[in-house]
């Protein structure tokens, strides 16, 4: 022991050897992030210790935003009102034939003896920020698992479809938005009712309806609507509208570009959408027994 | 051809204190609530730089990883990409520190900008291998500001070690 270096001249592995380390444990991560998503309550708990310095950061602009919302003149309030209103009258005629048609479309339903679909329970969500990532198209909304928020919920605004919730934290959600490179939507044109998976394209901005035959009944102009045959998406949400249909004979399938009708700069609330509780049999039936045991009322038949 | 020497100050030990805020503060400015990242200069990557060159026995490649690991969690990416690219941005500071510390502020904010740019090359490569899209030229735009900001940097984050010693009446700071 005497004759080990004092203190002052110990330093340590080379610095080669601690990079090519701690760049294996990166490349190490990465990999368990990408392929397995292993990473994940790792990456949750270093969230939570760092929410509060985000949420430090975070607070100077929302006050700055809230005192401009609070000083908003008083004129433009009055003209945004009657024009609520405007539109309220005009929408108050088609609620009114709506409650007509979903009561008959009950009934209907009903005598075909097929499931009544439930409506799906609705979260009230506000975008954070976007774009953090200039990798991939998401947003983060805030709410979290705590507010029941979980993975692989649809997101929507008054527009139409926004995007799918792929990550949680227990006060945070993120938000992966159609037009992200890896996301991918069931849809269905609402003209003719032809079905198509379309996805987002990574530019930023628009979607590809892809695998579409050359020949297919595809119009600039169409309005697509979810399919609903993932399970995932409602069925009838609208999604995007076709800006530019390609044939080209050398190809089999047509090149359609959709432009998405959700704005994600223009809005700032979302809703996340509760799944469709038309899950498969299995599942619904324990979840059918468990709400029996939770409702205390007796039938009367019973 | 002899050697141009510039006069140089001594300066006061560095506070470890004083690193770990400059860093924190550097984090809160990363983790604002930016539209888009892209022509937003890394701060974090420029604090760390700065103290790899300035204090290359204090600051080193795993307190960068660790940070990078907190951008990773903090901005919902790829879990390592920037601890892999502040890993090897703090190797790279630390090994060329002596010569970096040699030339003018201004020059050093070139070689700077260098390093900031091969670190962001690196998070690039990584994520296109997993399969990301690729966010055009603008992304570095960020480290060109970053690199502009390094005098400035050099000036605020020097300061407290430009200090006297001692405080008395004709330097009341």
């Amino acid at each position: 022991m005497e004759h080990a270096p004092p203190q002052f001249f110990h330093r340590g592995p080379a610095p080669i050897a601690r990079l090519a380390f701690f760049a294996l444990l990166s490349v190490l991560l990465m990999v368990l992030d990408a392929r397995f998503r292993y990473a994940e309550p790792v990456r949750q708990v270093i969230a939570l210790a760092v929410y509060p310095i985000q949420q430090l950061a975070i607070a100077p602009v929302s006050a700055l935003a809230r005192t401009r919302e609070f000083f908003a003149s008083r004129a433009e309030l009055r003209r945004e009102n009657t024009e609520l209103r405007a539109e309220k009258l005009r929408d108050a005629q088609e609620i009114l034939v709506l409650d007509a048609v979903r009561s008959e479309n009950e009934q209907l339903r009903r005598l075909i003896g097929a499931r009544e679909k439930l409506r799906a329970r609705a979260i009230f969500a506000e975008i954070v920020y976007a774009g953090r990532d200039p990798f991939s198209r998401k947003v983060i909304v805030d709410q979290g698992s705590q507010q029941g928020v979980t993975a692989g919920q649809a997101v929507i605004d008054a527009a139409g479809v926004l995007g799918q919730v792929t990550r949680v934290q227990p006060l945070l959600a993120e938000v992966t938005l159609l037009t992200d490179k890896d996301h991918a939507i069931p849809v269905q044109i609402l003209r003719n009712g032809l079905r198509g998976v379309a996805y987002g394209s990574g530019d930023g901005s628009t979607m590809e309806l892809r695998h579409m035959a050359a020949n297919a009944e595809v119009e600039k102009g169409d309005l697509l609507v979810t399919s609903g045959i993932d399970g995932v998406y409602p069925v009838g949400l609208p999604v995007a509208r076709v800006v530019r249909v390609e044939r080209d004979a050398a190809y089999a399938f047509a090149k359609i570009v959709c432009q998405p009708v959700a704005g994600t700069d223009q809005h700032r609330q979302v809703l996340v959408l509760a799944k469709a509780e038309d899950g498969p049999a299995w599942s619904s039936e324990s979840e059918r027994a468990g709400r029996k045991a939770k409702s205390k009322r007796p039938r009367r038949g019973e | 051809m002899a050697l141009e020497t510039r006069p140089e100050r001594i300066l006061l030990p560095v506070k470890v204190g004083f690193m770990a805020a400059s860093l924190l503060l550097a984090l809160a400015f990363n983790l604002l609530p930016w539209r888009d990242l892209r022509g937003v200069p890394d701060l974090v990557a420029l604090v760390l730089a700065f103290w790899c060159v300035h204090q290359p026995r204090r600051m080193g490649i795993g307190v960068a990883w660790g940070v990078g690991l907190v951008m990773d969690a903090a901005n919902g990416v790829l879990f390592g990409q920037h601890a892999l690219a502040y890993a090897a941005l703090a190797y790279a500071a630390q090994a060329l520190h002596r010569r970096i510390l040699r030339f003018t502020v201004w020059q050093q904010a070139v070689q700077v900008l260098v390093l900031l740019a091969a670190s962001q090359l690196l998070m690039l490569v990584a994520r296109m291998a997993a399969g990301g899209t690729y966010p055009g030229l603008s992304f570095f735009v960020g480290s060109v500001i970053a690199g502009m900001l390094w005098p400035l940097v050099t000036f605020l984050l020097l300061a407290p070690q430009r200090r006297a010693a001692t405080v008395d009446d004709t330097r009341p700071i």
